[in-house]
């Protein structure tokens, strides 16, 4: 336990003494999400807009001002006919063309669905699906009042709400995936930068070194080696999650709708399969140059392409959506997008968990065996 | 008592031999020097005897522990110190001390009187704040020598501790080696310099894998060259290498710095035992010619390095 100790205290001392490794772990990402969160951030605000209202209700107007009072679209247009609207988008006069039914209003006072249409430019798919999610929540958030209005109206009856079901419709890349959720997957991205690239570069600059041979004729067992190593880069990783946490919340008003001590569960079981990677990485690699490569082309790459993090899953090949079962962080980025986004807890993402948890416990226990016979 | 048994110990890479079957013992308080060229095998018999490395076959006991059977109970008994300089460079003199120091156990007052000996030892009191990557190579050598030895192994290795360092540097180092000897650590210690070899009591050769001599520097140096060697400085040291070869009265002459070693031929010696006699053939030969100058010419005994080129030769022309 006490080498343990002085083991981590060691490795801080070196990882703090050498500004690249601060640097690239901590002030990296940073830039990194600020910059992403802009460009993400600033496609949609005041996104031009054209709205067909068929309906021309009290109901329909209303809901417009909801759109236009969100500040994400300003609405430029009001088409006379589907066709206009369709030229509006295709000529990119507008980016997004809402259409509100003739049946709008009538359909809410009966206390039935009413259906609005979304059409949007889909040939930037990112763009096109933060707009599709925005529209939904402005949506969720007007038909929520509605039930409200209802329920003051009516005074006892609960039952016959009347809900608006907006059915979004994306032209020119149809499989488009609600991939709105952009910015908490870059947690994932860190953890995985931090925990693969950093833990493998430490332990290979020890054999490249020489200390590393220098350790094994010391007391130390191979499990403190693995442990003094992977502690101090998991706290890493812990310190930059929360860094990244706190600029999406505080920058970009990003709430964490779900539990934050859940969360840091999910990011912990997350961080077995990527310390457990960075292990292996280490394992096969000879110089830090070797590690670097490995880590970056041949374990980093795959895992944020595969992992629905830059392109949607659903677009993918067959035979690549099955390999995409095996990365962890394809699990990791569906979990932190429900907590964060939706709020969701263990009962909906303990699938997910398990899996990610089994992950990490296999990839670990079988870095951890390489790694004691490269020792011998 | 030894400290060390080596049994029949080989180390197999693929299909490559790099220890071949050697065996040798070395007595409690020893300086043992293990000598070889490049890539002859020293370093990897040094880390199977760390139980860094499994053997392929054979054993050795190291300080009463079988590296084969009991890797753990040798490392506590031993100091290493690999050919690679390994301390954290990222580290200042204090953390290194305080990390090999932790790492075996020393704590509060017993840390502080061997970190004060570290220091002293290494000559870097005053400097604990340094940055390791800072110091100058004796500097850091003598210092991961404290660090090896932090923890007063009975048994230390040290495998070219003095690779790369100026010669003041490396008398220093000796000195230190010396200095534990005495106290009763054993020490072995492999290097390419042979002149270094000469401060140990005994001495291993190995080439190729192959355990080709053993015994004290003088019993080698009387067992091996039973010819005289005669030093020669003179103005031109190739024309006279030139006359004297033609002469056949040599049997080699190599080039040591600005002068001449010759081994004299055997039969010569028995012709005529007056040591004067022979430097006067020389002379008289190198006098013929005008523009040699001889500065200086005597006998000298017979250094490990003679020793150890001709072993190598022999067994070079045996296997042809
Ligand atoms: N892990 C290994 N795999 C394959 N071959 C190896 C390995 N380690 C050493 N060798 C080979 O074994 C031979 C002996 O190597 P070793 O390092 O023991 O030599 P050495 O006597 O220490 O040489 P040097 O004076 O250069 O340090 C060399 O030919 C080397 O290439
Ligand atoms: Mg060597």
């Amino acid at each position: 336990m006490k080498i343990l100790r002085i083991f981590i205290i060691k490795e801080f001392i070196q990882f703090f003494r050498d500004p690249k490794m601060f640097r690239v772990v901590l002030i990296a990402p940073v830039i990194q999400l600020v910059f992403l969160g802009y460009a993400a951030n600033r496609d949609i605000l005041n996104a031009d807009t054209a709205v067909l209202n068929l309906d021309r209700s009290a109901s329909s107007r209303e809901y417009i001002r909801s759109v236009e009072e969100s500040g994400y679209f300003s609405v430029k247009n009001y088409p006379g006919s589907y066709e206009e609207l369709k030229e509006l988008i295709d000529d990119g006069t507008v980016f997004v063309g809402i259409v509100i039914p003739d049946n709008f209003e009538s359909n809410i006072n009966n206390r039935r669905t009413a259906d609005i249409q979304l059409i949007l430019d889909g040939s930037d798919g990112n763009k096109a699906s933060i707009a599709a999610g925005y529209i939904q929540n402005i949506t969720a958030t007007f038909s929520k009042n509605l039930s409200l209005d209802y329920l003051q109206s009516s005074g006892v009856k609960v039952n016959l709400v009347s809900t608006i079901q907006p059915e979004a419709r994306v032209w020119y890349n149809p499989n488009l995936s609600t991939r709105n959720f952009f910015l908490p997957s870059i947690v994932g991205l860190i953890l995985i930068i931090i925990t693969i690239n950093m833990t493998s570069l430490a332990i290979v600059k020890e054999r490249e070194i020489g200390t590393l041979e220098q350790l094994i004729v010391t007391p130390i067992k191979p499990y403190q080696m693995i442990l003094g190593k992977l502690i101090p880069f998991s706290i890493i990783g812990f310190v930059a999650v929360i860094l990244v946490l706190s600029v999406m919340r505080f920058w970009f008003g990003i709430e964490i709708k779900g539990s934050i001590p859940f969360l840091f569960l999910c990011t912990f079981v997350f961080m077995l399969s990527t310390l457990g990677l960075g292990l292996f990485v280490s394992t096969v690699s000879r110089t830090q140059q070797q590690a670097m490569i490995t880590s970056a082309f041949l374990v980093m790459m795959p895992m944020i392409f595969l992992s629905g993090f830059s392109f949607p899953i659903e677009n993918m090949p067959q035979i690549i959506q099955y390999i995409t079962y095996i990365i962890p962080l394809k699990y990791f980025i569906i979990i932190i997008r429900g907590i964060v986004i939706k709020g969701l807890g263990f009962d909906n993402l303990w699938k997910e968990l398990t899996i990610l948890f089994f992950m990490g416990v296999v990839i670990l226990t079988i870095s951890s065996m390489r790694f004691n016979k490269r020792l011998e | 008592m030894n400290s060390i048994e080596v049994k029949n110990l080989s180390k197999v890479f693929g299909n490559f031999i790099s220890v071949n079957n050697i065996s040798f013992e070395v007595k409690e308080g020893e300086v043992f020097g293990f000598l070889g060229s490049n890539g002859a095998g020293k370093s990897t018999t040094i880390k199977m005897l760390c139980g860094i490395l499994e053997p392929t076959s054979g054993d050795a006991l190291v300080g009463g522990y079988s590296i084969a059977t009991q890797p753990d109970e040798v490392k506590k008994n031993i100091g290493y110190m690999s050919q690679k300089f390994s301390l954290y460079n990222d580290l200042t003199v204090n953390e290194n001390i305080n990390f090999f120091g932790g790492v075996y156990g020393l704590e509060n007052k017993l840390l502080k009187d061997r970190k004060k000996w570290v220091l002293e030892i290494s000559g870097l009191e005053g400097r604990e704040d340094t940055l390791t990557s800072s110091l100058s190579v004796g500097f850091k050598q003598r210092l991961a020598l404290g660090c090896a030895v932090i923890h007063e192994p009975k048994i230390i290795f040290l495998d070219e501790p003095t690779g790369g360092v100026d010669p003041i540097s490396r008398r220093k180092f000796w000195d230190l080696i010396t200095d534990l000897s005495d106290k009763g650590t054993t020490v072995f210690v492999t290097t390419h310099y042979l002149d270094e070899a000469e401060f140990c009591g005994r001495i291993i050769l190995i080439d190729a894998g192959i355990l080709i001599a053993a015994g004290s520097p003088k019993e080698l140096k009387k067992e091996y060259i039973k010819n005289k060697v005669i030093q020669l400085d003179c103005s031109d040291i190739y024309k006279a290498a030139e006359i004297l070869e033609k002469e056949n009265i040599t049997d080699s002459i190599s080039i040591f710095g600005n002068s001449l070693h010759l081994t004299m031929k055997e039969q010569i010696r028995s012709l005529n035992e007056l040591e004067d006699d022979e430097i006067k053939i020389i002379t008289d030969l190198l006098s013929n010619d005008n523009d040699l100058k001889i500065y200086h010419i005597s006998e000298i005994s017979p250094s490990l390095e003679d020793v150890f080129l001709y072993l190598v030769e022999k067994k070079t022309a045996d296997e042809e």
